[in-house]
C-alpha cells in the first residue's frame, strides 16, 4: 500500500466486517522520538486463539473463512521494514486491537496519506452502523474527534448524507492540517 | 476554522436531503472495499462516487463490502436499482464511475461493457 491511511482503511474494514459499532482510532505522530504509532482497537467479535497465533502469516490464512487475508500481513511487513513493531491482540467476543510502530525518519516508512477522506469515506459508507472515535497527535499537539458529538448536533438527519460528510472531511483535514504545523499529508 | 457549532446549521439546511434507512425505496451502491479493493483504489472510487452523488444531489445509499473473491477485477461496485437485479461492474475508474451514475442510477440503463456479474435476489 502506498499510504499508511490505506492500511488503516483495511483493518477499519475487517472491524466493520467482525461487526465491531465502536472503533477507537490512534495515530501518534512524534519525529523527537522517530517514532511512529497507529493503533486501531475494536469491540468486534474478535478472533479465536488458535487463529490468532497465526494471524498474520498469509499462508496460515484460510480463504474460506474470509476473516483474515493479505490485509494484516501486509500492514505487519510495513511496520517491521521500518525497523518498527507490530503487534495484535484479541479476545474472542470482546474485540480486537491492532498496534504497528514505525521509525518516523525511516525511508520505508509510507507517507501517512489523505487520513481525511480515509475516514470520512469510511463514515459515508458505514456511519450509521458504527460509532469512530479518532484520536491524532503530533509532538505536543492533539486532536480528537468523535463521530457521537457529530450525531448528537444532526438529529435525526444521518451522518452519512453527502453534505455532512464532505463537512466532517474538511473539518478532519483543516484540524489534521493544523496539528501538523500546516501539512495535512 | 470549522466548529461543531456549524453543524447544527448545516443540518437544518439538509433536513430534507437525506432519511435515515429507507434502504429498499433508494438506490444502492457498494463498493468492494477488502484488501483487494483497497490496493487497487478503491477509496478514490468511493470518493468519486461521493462526489458525485453530491455534484447531481441525488438520494443514494452508499455502502463497502469486504473481498467477493473477484480480486482481479477491482475496484469493482454493485449497482442494486430498486425491484432490479444487482449489477457487479469492475476493473473501474473514477471516469466510470461518473458514466455509471448517469446512465444506470439517473437513468436506469445498465452500462453494459462494464458489467462483469449480474445477480438476481
Amino acid at each position: 500500500m502506498r499510504e499508511l491511511s490505506l492500511h488503516i482503511l483495511d483493518i477499519l474494514e475487517n472491524s466493520r466486517k467482525a461487526k465491531a459499532d465502536k472503533i477507537e482510532l490512534q495515530i501518534s505522530e512524534n519525529p523527537g522520538k522517530n517514532s511512529f504509532i497507529i493503533i486501531i482497537a475494536d469491540n468486534g467479535k474478535g478472533i479465536k486463539k488458535e487463529l490468532l497465533e497465526n494471524i498474520t502469516d498469509p499462508f496460515v490464512t484460510s480463504r474460506t473463512t474470509r476473516e483474515v487475508g493479505l490485509g494484516l500481513s501486509l500492514f505487519k511487513n510495513a511496520a517491521e521494514r521500518t525497523n518498527g513493531d507490530f503487534e495484535i491482540k484479541s479476545k474472542k467476543g470482546r474485540g480486537t486491537v491492532v498496534r504497528a510502530e514505525f521509525e518516523y525518519d525511516n525511508i520505508d516508512r509510507a507517507p501517512l496519506g489523505d487520513i481525511a477522506t480515509t475516514i470520512s469515506n469510511f463514515i459515508a459508507a458505514n456511519g450509521e452502523e458504527l460509532e469512530i472515535i479518532y484520536e491524532h497527535s503530533f509532538a505536543d499537539e492533539k486532536f480528537e474527534f468523535d463521530s457521537r458529538e457529530i450525531k448528537k448536533e444532526l438529529d435525526d438527519l444521518s451522518i452519512q448524507s453527502s453534505a455532512i460528510v464532505s463537512w466532517i472531511q474538511e473539518y478532519l483535514a483543516e484540524n489534521i492540517k493544523e496539528i501538523r504545523g500546516g501539512e495535512a499529508f | 476554522m470549522k466548529s461543531l457549532a456549524e453543524l447544527k446549521e448545516l443540518r437544518d439546511k439538509v433536513k430534507k436531503d437525506m432519511k435515515k434507512r429507507d434502504q429498499g425505496t433508494r438506490p444502492e451502491i457498494i463498493v468492494g472495499m477488502g484488501t483487494c479493493g483497497i490496493a487497487a483504489g478503491a477509496r478514490e472510487i468511493l470518493k468519486a462516487i461521493l462526489e458525485e452523488v453530491e455534484t447531481r444531489d441525488i438520494d443514494v445509499r452508499v455502502t463497502q463490502t469486504g473481498c467477493i473473491g473477484m480480486c482481479e477485477k477491482e475496484p469493482l461496485i454493485d449497482v442494486r436499482m430498486p425491484g432490479k437485479e444487482r449489477i457487479t461492474y469492475g476493473n473501474l475508474s473514477t471516469s466510470d464511475v461518473k458514466e455509471i451514475i448517469s446512465k444506470h442510477v439517473i437513468n436506469g440503463n445498465v452500462v453494459q461493457e462494464l458489467v462483469i456479474a449480474r445477480h438476481s435476489e
